[in-house]
């Protein structure tokens, strides 16, 4: 399917159609900040955001999800069992997701959707859920999408690809689940000459703002253990007050603890967002905690995303460099200089 | 602000070539506008990495707790006033501590100079005297330093260090005639349910992510009460009981320890105004107790002692 267009003007009945058959999760203003939202009203996507500041993995994998609910009721013969919570897996579109964040998605497919092991809700969300792109004309300052394999225009991860060429958006369709998504919708035209060539600049012009800014791939060549031994985490790990920012805003962060709340003779299942850098995280019921010192947490959380994973994914690092730890780290810890120091060939002491 | 960069960089040099201490504890320049990180010198070599300007309002005396080496610290009157906390809680010895105070003249929002830069993005900020020059692509605007303090700074009336070694420079006047609590008594004015709705509005942003504990020099506690699994007194969702419960255990343990440094609401990746807690008890602790915390080195505080006239208007 050759790319369509439609004016500006008219985006908003697109959004409207879409609604009408799908629930739409679009980039809505909230407080300070956008997030992912249902939306009710067409003019409530704001797709002139430049990000949300929670990336939109909470959409698959809640932050605190009831998986399961249980009776505790003496006589009740069903006590104890088991039974999977409700949970709405309707279709549903996201429109306006950024490529990083739909690329890291598919970063995240390995763990929760493996040949042996398949976490039923992440599938089915995947599974219901089409992702309608919209390509990042003017990258942050924090972004650095292109120097890990993805890129302001990448189409790795979506079905559908917008681009806001001005006076409208283009659509590059991508996927079956794409064209069923476009079929509902109607108004769309052919794209002329000049927004293609226009649409062709704000990709060059985008990709070239991000430039390379490291080269990653020395990390993957360097042995392990090297890594692990290195001195400069000494350094690094200094600023960091352990806090969940950098896990809880990262798209690629999938680690989740299960705990059981009763209350009454009724108990919930509930999964709920962990974070390496808590002590809490590897405490073992012994009461030995194999990663009890700050140093030890703030490792794992970079090698675990530039090291371990590409190691035993051979899928390029489990950061698509979105930015959002750069930005909002409380105590400025950068991802992309930590990147510098792993793959720097002399690891000398600063 | 920047002219204790030179400062810092030659009592750092001094200090770690006499062998005077082990270690120096400042800022570095931040990789993004308006950000500095904390930074461990550990030898004269990285002295010139040391950096100061309106963006270190992180606060210092986090980062002391648990040091067994002769360190010296960079301290705004905050931070001071944090590390008589530490000194009067047992964290820290004094003689093991060098500290550099620094008169403060008050740390930058970034939020409010990000909310008025109304989504355009700075790329870089360069601090000149009273004034911020910032800019990004195609834009450039100037801010007035004062008009953009943190609203902790804006109300302080300890600028200066209450304890130091030596002073990065002269001292400041301080604010004379600040009324602290005007947000604290429209809240006290509220209706029970009134009250109640504004602080689930307050938290409904939270994510339990704990930058605000974590940033806060305060919370030092070996297991935090909300990380305790044996038993698990807090749940670990996002539903408003569990992060009101968080957010006002954790405000009850601040109580006459509260140096309102502002480090937790800087912290808060999610804009959440949580001193408002901190400030009800910090005012409370005031009128009954007259006692400010961390102002005066060799005072016990209010809490831990006690006295046959304390006021105790509380017990019913």
């Amino acid at each position: 399917m050759s790319d369509i267009y439609i004016s500006r003007g008219k985006f908003p009945e697109i959004t409207g159609q879409l609604m009408a058959r799908y629930r739409v999760y679009a980039p809505v203003l909230k407080g300070e900040y956008h997030e992912f939202a249902e939306i009710e009203k067409t003019e409530e996507a704001d797709l002139g955001y430049q990000n949300t500041r929670l990336s939109p993995k909470g959409l698959f994998h809640p932050h605190a999800e009831r998986m399961f609910e249980y009776s505790l009721v003496k006589d009740d013969p069903q006590a104890g069992i088991l039974k999977e919570a409700p949970k709405d897996f309707s279709p549903r579109v996201v429109l306006g997701i950024r490529p990083c964040d739909a690329k890291a998605f598919q970063l995240d497919d390995v763990n929760f959707d493996t040949t042996a092991y398949q976490d039923p809700w992440w599938v089915r969300r995947r599974q219901t859920t089409t992702l309608i792109g919209l390509a990042c004309n003017e990258p942050c300052g924090t972004c650095f999408c292109t120097s890990l394999g993805t890129g302001p225009f990448d189409t790795a991860g979506l079905d559908v690809l917008l681009v806001d060429t001005g006076e409208g958006y283009t659509a590059q369709v991508l996927t079956q689940k794409g064209k069923d998504v476009v079929g509902i919708t109607s108004g769309w035209e052919s794209v002329s000459r000049a927004v293609s060539e226009k649409m062709e600049g704000l990709r060059k012009s985008a990709e070239d703002s991000l430039g390379r800014q490291f080269d990653f791939d020395p990390i993957k060549q360097k042995d392990m253990l090297e890594l692990f031994n290195a001195s400069f985490w000494d350094e690094v790990q200094f600023a960091c007050i352990n806090c969940g920012t950098c896990t809880f805003l990262c798209p690629t962060c999938w680690c989740f603890d299960i705990q059981d709340e009763v209350w009454g003779d009724k108990g919930d299942r509930i999964r709920l967002w962990d974070s390496c850098m808590f002590p809490l995280f590897t405490f073992h019921g012994s009461g030995h905690n194999p990663r009890n010192q700050k140093l030890q947490r703030v490792r794992q959380r970079f090698m675990h995303k530039l090291k371990y994973y590409p190691d035993k994914y051979h899928n390029g690092a489990a950061c698509v460099g979105c930015g959002r730890c750069v930005k909002f780290c409380p105590v400025n810890i950068d991802i992309r200089e930590v990147v510098r120091r792993m793959s720097a060939t002399c690891v000398c002491p600063a | 602000m920047r002219e204790y960069t030179e400062r810092i960089r030659e009592a750092a040099k001094r200090l770690l070539s006499e062998q005077r201490v082990d270690t120096v504890i400042g800022f570095r320049r931040g990789t993004v506008p308006f950000m500095n990180e904390p930074f461990l010198v550990k030898s004269v070599d990285q002295v010139d990495q040391l950096y100061w300007d309106s963006n270190c309002g992180i606060n210092l005396a986090n980062y002391l707790p648990k040091r067994t080496d002769r360190v010296a610290v960079v301290a705004k009157g905050c931070d001071s006033r944090n590390i008589v906390v530490h000194l009067l809680e047992n964290q820290i010895n004094r003689d093991q501590l060098y500290i550099l105070g620094a008169p403060c003249r008050g740390m930058v929002d970034k939020r409010r100079m990000m909310a008025d830069l109304k989504g355009k993005e700075p790329l870089h900020a360069e601090e000149n005297g009273k004034e911020i020059k910032v800019s990004g692509r195609g834009f450039q605007v100037t801010f007035d330093r004062q008009t953009y303090l943190q609203s902790n700074c804006a109300i302080c009336t300890h600028r200066n260090p209450v304890v130091y070694d030596e002073l990065l420079g002269d001292p400041v006047e301080e604010q004379q005639g600040v009324d602290r609590y005007p947000d604290v008594r429209r809240i006290e004015a509220m209706s029970v349910d009134e009250r109640w709705r504004y602080f689930q509005e307050l938290i409904a942003p939270c994510i339990r992510c704990y930058a605000c504990r974590n940033a806060c020099p305060l919370c030092y506690c070996p297991t935090c009460f909300v990380d305790e699994s044996r038993p698990q007194w807090v749940g670990k969702t996002i539903d408003p009981t569990d992060t009101l419960t968080f957010h006002f255990l954790r405000a009850y343990h601040m109580a006459g320890r509260c140096t309102d440094c502002g480090s937790c609401e800087r912290a808060c990746p999610v804009g959440i105004e949580v001193r408002k807690f901190t400030k009800k008890l910090e005012k409370e602790v005031k009128e009954l107790y007259g006692y400010e915390a961390g102002v005066i080195p060799d005072q016990r505080p209010p809490l831990d002692t006690f006295k046959p006239g304390d006021p105790e208007p509380f017990i019913k």
